[in-house]
């Protein structure tokens, strides 16, 4: 609340005081968003998780201390280093393979993240090419992509998921195909409102008057004005396509064995919780930190992208 | 209000079309020959193959195949199971109320502690009560569910004996079936403790589902009670020297909770994707589980016509849930 103001009875100075100081440059764009970016504590640490996981999956030769996929035959599911019977051979454990249950999980972030990566990178890229169609030509056409996109978001999304894995056949790859499907009308819902919202404005008129190709209008003029929501989508966008493909996974309908990805880790897991809780609980909470990194980075983004925040 | 209703509906028309020709498209887009994978791993004979070839229509130019899929469809014939051989839309019906107990459980669990949360975090903005609340919610968010529900088992279950693993009812009890909820008819049935065994089935699968709604509710309620506080009508009422609570819970509260009731009712999608997974993990015998073991099976008719059916709920509901949001709020109503 704020106190009641006195300027109604302020003498209004007479002679106006020019202020000749030079203004400072504006920041360069990449220094302005860091600083809004940067005010928020919970998108730095989301940024910096997000790094480790990448290093750890670019390096998992070097990080992981087993083979993935080694079966190590005189040690069935031991525990964690700290629990009784467990040992520092097998930092959190094996599987009821025997496998090294932190090595798979290094591996898994290699899996995850770039399945992730080309889930996000197909989705969006076909996402923002018809989303740019539906809004710059509208008509016929917008109807046509945009009642797609309504039946795609009819079906719940794991559903729809699930639909195009029965299709394809479970693999890693098909439910990558499926993840970028579900993922698509988002991504062209986005567009397509940021580009009406873009087309009338008056730059774009002025680019049109002085003969810009259509074209140059989509891609040069329009396009980078509307992208600031597709990559905050984007980045939430990544930590959905890790969810639903370990979800698929999980239901044996993603990665297959032994393929040592997150989801497809837990898929027999209920079978341990009574006497292996190791083998429930690591894979998940890679999943877990792993999105939770990414939901962090984008609603930093959100509110450092979005213009009506900053103050 | 009559015109806005009728617009509604005729918008969702075209997209109940696209979802029949994504059905109508499931069963032939699957590599192979659909009779082949009807008749299974055993295989047929040619003669048994050309007669459930004319059978099912397969014979047919594609367009009037399509015809008599909508035919079918509308006159609620959805084809039989190929493993039970029982007509799709019976099992549908006998599985679904078990689905919709577990979500509207789920619901309501979401919106009795995420709504609190909401204004309490927006209430006391920047306490320590704030940032946990909202630490906590963010990670509901990210939860995968599966994972959380192996959890809750294995703490609540397995460590402290407290629920039972999987199903509705303990095997102990048989309840007749008359509103296929099961809490409603083990009160009904008057047999002692057949309640009891039937909420502590119910309830770590509905904290397991309600989780994720949970989280969105009480984010999109803080966010949305900030909004509201900012707002001159709740300075005038603080002016006025309303008591605080009057302010929140009357003049705030009633207008935060539009856009809360929104989410709520677009919910039902996220609701049934989720209980895909629960039902999946704690054995309970509703639809999600049946879709995920038709697709292991290899039982087209029944992805096919759960497909289109979960679609038909989930549109309706949406419907729904707009035409409710036009009533409460005339200035979507009268949008052009």
């Amino acid at each position: 609340m704020t106190p009641p103001t006195e300027t109604a009875t302020e003498v209004v100075p007479t002679t106006e005081v020019v202020d000749t100081t030079p203004t400072e440059a504006p920041p360069h764009p990449i220094v302005e968003f860091w600083r809004y970016f940067s005010t928020n504590r919970g998108p730095v640490i989301g940024l910096v998780i997000i790094v480790i996981l990448v290093l750890v999956a670019l390096f998992a030769d070097v990080l992981a201390l087993h083979p993935p996929n080694e079966q190590y035959r005189e040690a069935f599911l031991a525990p964690p280093f700290w629990a009784e019977g467990g040992s520092t051979r097998f930092l959190l454990g094996t599987d009821d393979l025997g496998r090294d249950i932190l090595s798979r999980i290094i591996f898994g972030a290699r899996v995850s993240l770039s399945i992730g990566f080309l889930v996000v990178t197909l989705a969006l890229t076909v996402g923002v090419a018809l989303g740019l169609i539906a809004g710059f030509f509208r008509g016929v056409i917008e109807t046509g992509i945009m009642r797609t996109m309504d039946v795609m978001l009819a079906l719940p999304s794991l559903l729809l998921a699930i639909v195009i894995v029965a299709i394809l056949g479970p693999s890693l790859l098909n439910a990558a195909m499926a993840v970028v499907i579900v993922q698509l009308p988002h991504f062209v819902r986005l567009t397509r409102a940021a580009v009406i919202t873009e087309m009338s404005r008056d730059y774009v008129t002025a680019s049109r008057v002085s003969g810009a190709s259509a074209f140059r209008l989509m891609l040069i003029t329009v396009l980078p004005n509307c992208l600031a929501p597709v990559i905050v989508q984007a980045t939430l966008g990544f930590s959905t396509a890790v969810l639903d493909l370990a979800a698929l996974g999980f239901l044996g309908m993603g990665a297959q064995p032994p393929t040592p990805e997150w989801g497809t880790m837990l898929a027999n897991a209920l079978q341990f919780v009574q006497r292996a809780w190791w083998v429930v609980t690591f894979p998940g909470l890679a999943i877990l930190i792993t999105v939770l990194a990414f939901n962090l980075l984008g609603d930093g983004l959100r509110d450092a992208l979005d213009p009506k925040l900053k103050r | 209000m009559l015109a806005f209703i009728l617009k509604r509906i005729a918008l969702v028309i075209p997209t109940f079309i696209g979802v029949t020709l994504l059905t109508f498209a499931l069963i032939r887009l699957v590599p192979g020959d659909p009779i082949e994978l009807l008749a299974g791993e055993r295989g047929i004979d040619p003669e048994r193959h050309a007669a459930l070839r004319a059978e099912l229509g397969l014979d047919k130019p594609i367009v009037s195949q399509y015809g008599i899929y909508i035919s079918d469809v509308l006159s609620g014939d959805l084809g039989r199971s190929i493993v039970t051989k029982t007509p799709v839309l019976d099992e549908f019906l006998s599985l679904f109320p078990a689905t919709v107990e577990l979500a509207l459980c789920a619901i309501l669990f979401a919106i009795a502690i995420g709504i609190p949360l909401g204004i309490f975090a927006a209430v006391k903005r920047g306490s320590v009560f704030d940032y946990t609340t909202m630490g906590v919610a963010l990670t509901g968010y990210s939860m995968p569910i599966f994972w959380w529900a192996l959890l809750l088992i294995l703490l609540f279950s397995v460590q402290l004996g407290w629920t039972p693993v999987s199903g509705r009812l303990s095997v102990m009890y048989y309840v007749e079936s008359v509103t296929g909820f099961m809490l409603i008819d083990t009160l009904l049935s008057g047999e002692k403790g057949a309640f009891q065994s039937a909420v502590s089935h119910l309830i770590l699968p509905a904290i397991a589902l309600g989780t994720i709604p949970l989280a969105v509710i009480a984010r999109m309620t803080r966010s949305s009670m900030l909004e509201v506080l900012g707002e001159d009508y709740i300075r005038t009422a603080r002016a006025k020297g309303l008591a605080p609570f009057r302010v929140i819970a009357l003049h705030a509260l009633r207008n935060a909770l539009i856009p809360v009731v929104t989410v709520i009712g677009l919910a039902v999608g996220v609701l049934f994707a989720g209980a895909i997974l629960t039902e999946t993990i704690f054995a309970w015998p509703g639809v999600g589980k049946w879709l995920v073991e038709s697709v292991r099976r290899r039982d087209y008719p029944v992805l096919q016509g759960g497909v289109l059916l979960v679609a038909t709920v989930v549109m309706a509901v949406n419907l729904f849930v707009d035409i409710l949001y036009g009533l409460i709020n005339p200035r979507i109503r009268h949008q052009r």
